[in-house]
């Protein structure tokens, strides 16, 4: 057994790939956070007066919260004003096409992976890349605008569609909602902004891609989805950030607004630098997503992969509010080295015949803390609401922990609600047996690993299926040698 | 091709193999018998490499090659195989998933390029009809949800698949029923040729009716205390394992 252990151990101690830093400079605003600096992005941005001002409500309810303790993470006390709020790459001009982008910018997203400048050719997947806090391009936005769908940086849709962003921000996650949400409403400083029209079957997955370079920075992207009625989107979001021995914090807000009929599938892959093998450094990632199934009908999908980030503080939920919605929760969170995780979902029923599904495969490695936390809450009206849960959890070694907190509370007397948990052990046989087969223990764990999280990872779009796998394996390389 | 010589190994310093020497060649078939107890599934276990078990004193040589050297996956990839009494289970692996990661990492091991999709599907379909094996096992996870005999074919199948040099089969007849009996062991003899060698480690002489073996080998206590040829499995057949051990008791005193 002990032997075991130390292979284990062994295993899941692997390097992180993403973890350079690009020599872009960036302009930024002073370390702090006061209205002053709110003004500030606002300026940058070249925001309307009505967005300044949401913005300083926000900030001035934040002032008035507490940080949440009742999560299952331990961290030392988060000095916000100590962060920058605003840090873009210097860019001359804003770039009219991807020719005018920096190239030092384009080759930071080469090297993660994603080539924009292939992105032309290629089609399938329109990208939009952030770095820091703006956005530095969006890929196919002429071949979606002829389907009249809008697919674009956040504070561009400010400026070409402000009665769109005025109608839906803050429509789903309010302003106050909480802690984190409230500080990304004031001090948010770009993401990703889609609207589907009515009718529209967008043809092509839209795909965000974030990534934090500079140091001490914060980043507060903000992503809203609009489907009108009778739509359908898949979206995917991908996340890396360079090595540093600071944590530095990620307060994202995600916002899905689904009409009648409508149906968003959202995936992300979320891979943030993780701290070293001692804990030392990694991203904070502190995030808000939702989703409101407000039409009759419509459909909520959210898939993760969740390998990354020193904290993960994350419940993609959805609100069913039209009769007949449909929410789902397809999660894999592995966490390793120090590592701690507390993700899980809120499925809120409110409408009739509503049905939710939530898979959940948690894997814990080295030292790390894996946590599900869910709530599935049937309102009084939710006739005939329907909730299947299944919660599962892999250990790898003995000096981790899986922990799952599921509350149900339930208002009405037909709703069915069903929660299954099992909690397992890669074991030494079945290392043993796939060894005795010549595949030796990496694979081996990979392979046991992928097949834990088959369900889940068959949720993805193709493209990143294979990608979220291979990340699997990465991440949980070393763990056994 | 296999050589073992006073083979000594231990579990948290509880001697279990205590001076096994044999030797099998190209083309044989052996068989291990032997009470409960008596170490025969450690003795498949320590051939294949599990850690759990120290060895002690003593060398193993296959091939040429010191195997204690070796890494479990090593010795696989050198071309042992173990058929194991309890075949683990991996949900969510499909056995074609499962069998191509380990075909591949094999033939890696030797040089040789990884079979595409096609050959490998095609070498797949050829040995399913050598062991009679459904097709429906194929595209189910590696013996999640089996029944024992389905575990059991399942094992034979891998074989049939990876081609060993030495197969090991522990207990292979255990929890078989005659009909499963007779098509395991009929799979096992399809494959035999004059350039591999079978173990067959069982309790019962059963198997051996189905399976002739050239040599039988009565482990006790650690050791083999008598080998000879199939005759001596249908003495045990009729006597039972209390004559051996009084043989030996005898000898010991």
């Amino acid at each position: 057994m002990k032997e075991n252990d130390n292979i284990l151990d062994e295993i899941t101690q692997s390097e992180y790939k993403y973890g350079w830093v690009s020599d872009i400079e960036s302009e930024s605003a002073p370390k702090g956070l006061n209205e002053d600096i709110i003004r500030f992005i606002s300026a940058k941005k070249l925001e309307p007066e009505w967005l300044l001002e949401w913005r300083l409500k926000a900030f001035r309810h934040w002032q008035t919260m507490k940080e949440p303790k009742w999560p299952n993470v331990k961290y030392p006390e988060i000095n916000y004003q100590d962060i920058i709020y605003y840090a873009a790459p210097k860019q001359k001009v804003t770039p009219k096409s991807l020719d005018e982008v920096d190239p030092e910018l384009l080759e930071t997203f080469e090297k993660l992976g994603i080539s924009l400048q292939e992105q032309k050719r290629l089609t399938g997947v329109a990208v939009d890349a952030v770095m820091d806090s703006v956005s530095v391009a969006t890929t196919f936005k002429d071949k979606l605008g002829e389907l009249g769908v809008i697919f674009s940086s956040f504070s561009e849709a400010v400026r070409n569609h402000p009665s769109l962003v005025k109608k839906y921000l803050g429509s789903v996650v309010p302003m106050n909602d909480n802690f984190f949400s409230a500080l990304n409403s004031a001090v948010f400083s770009d993401g990703s902004f889609c609207y589907i029209p009515r009718g529209v079957k967008c043809p092509m997955e839209l795909s965000t891609y974030f990534r934090i370079n500079a140091a001490n920075t914060g980043q507060f992207e903000r992503t809203l989805i609009v489907a009108e009625e009778d739509s359908y989107v898949s979206y995917l979001e991908g996340c890396t950030a360079p090595m540093r021995d600071e944590n530095q914090l990620h307060a994202a807000v995600v916002e899905i607004y689904a009409a009648k009929n409508a149906e968003v599938k959202y995936s992300t892959v979320q891979n943030w630098y993780p701290g070293d093998k001692n804990g030392k450094g990694g991203i904070y990632n502190f995030v808000t997503k939702r989703g409101l199934c407000a039409g009759d009908h419509s459909k909520i999908s959210w898939t993760q992969v969740e390998t990354g980030s020193a904290i993960t503080w994350k419940y993609p939920s959805c609100i069913l509010k039209g009769d007949h919605s449909i929410g789902e929760f397809y999660s894999v969170a592995v966490t390793n080295n120090f590592q701690q995780a507390d993700t899980g979902t809120k499925m809120i029923h409110i409408g009739k015949n509503t049905k939710s599904r939530i898979v959940s495969k948690g894997v814990s490695a080295g030292n790390s803390q894996n946590s599900y936390r869910g709530l599935v809450k049937v309102m009084k009206r939710a006739e005939n609401a329907r909730n299947f849960s299944q919660c599962d959890s892999l250990l790898m070694g003995d000096k981790c922990g899986a922990h799952t907190f599921p509350y149900i509370e339930v208002d009405n007397k037909t709703a069915q609600v069903e929660h299954e948990a099992t909690t397992s052990k890669i074991g030494e046989d079945q290392l043993f047996y796939c060894n005795q087969r010549g595949i030796d223990s990496e694979t081996a764990v990979a392979l046991i690993v992928n097949g834990y999280a088959k369900e889940v990872l068959n949720k993805l779009p193709m493209e990143f299926a294979v990608e979220a796998q291979k990340l699997l394996a990465i991440t949980l390389e070393g763990s056994v040698g | 091709m296999l050589k073992i010589k006073n083979l000594r190994a231990s579990i948290e310093d509880n001697e279990i193999l205590k001076g096994i020497t044999l030797e099998v060649n190209p083309g044989e078939v052996h068989a291990i018998m032997g009470p409960n107890g008596s170490g025969k599934s450690t003795f498949a276990s320590v051939l294949a490499g599990r850690e759990e078990f120290e060895v002690t004193q003593g060398e193993i040589w296959f091939d040429g090659k010191n195997l204690l050297e070796l890494d479990p996956e090593e010795r696989a990839r050198e071309g042992i195989f173990l058929a194991f009494q309890y075949p683990v289970e991996i949900p969510g692996v499909s056995t074609t998933n499962f069998l191509k990661t380990s075909l591949n990492q094999i033939r890696e091991y030797r040089g040789l390029a990884p079979l595409d999709a096609v050959s490998f599907i095609s070498h797949i379909k050829d040995r399913m009809k050598l062991v009679e094996i459904d097709q429906s096992l194929m595209s189910r996870a590696l013996n999640e949800g089996f029944s024992g005999g389905e575990k059991k074919r399942n094992e034979i199948f891998q074989m049939a698949v990876l081609e060993p040099r030495l197969a090991i089969l522990d207990e292979t007849d255990s929890g078989l029923d005659i009909d499963a009996l007779k098509i395991v062991a009929n799979g096992v003899n399809k494959l035999k040729t004059k350039d591999n060698a079978v173990i067959l480690v069982t309790h019962y002489q059963r198997l051996l009716n189905y399976i002739i073996p050239d040599h039988v080998h009565v482990l006790y206590q650690g050791k083999i205390v008598k080998s000879g040829s199939k005759d001596l499995a249908l003495d045990l057949e009729e006597k039972g394992y209390d004559w051996i051990k009084e043989e030996f008791n005898a000898t010991t005193v």
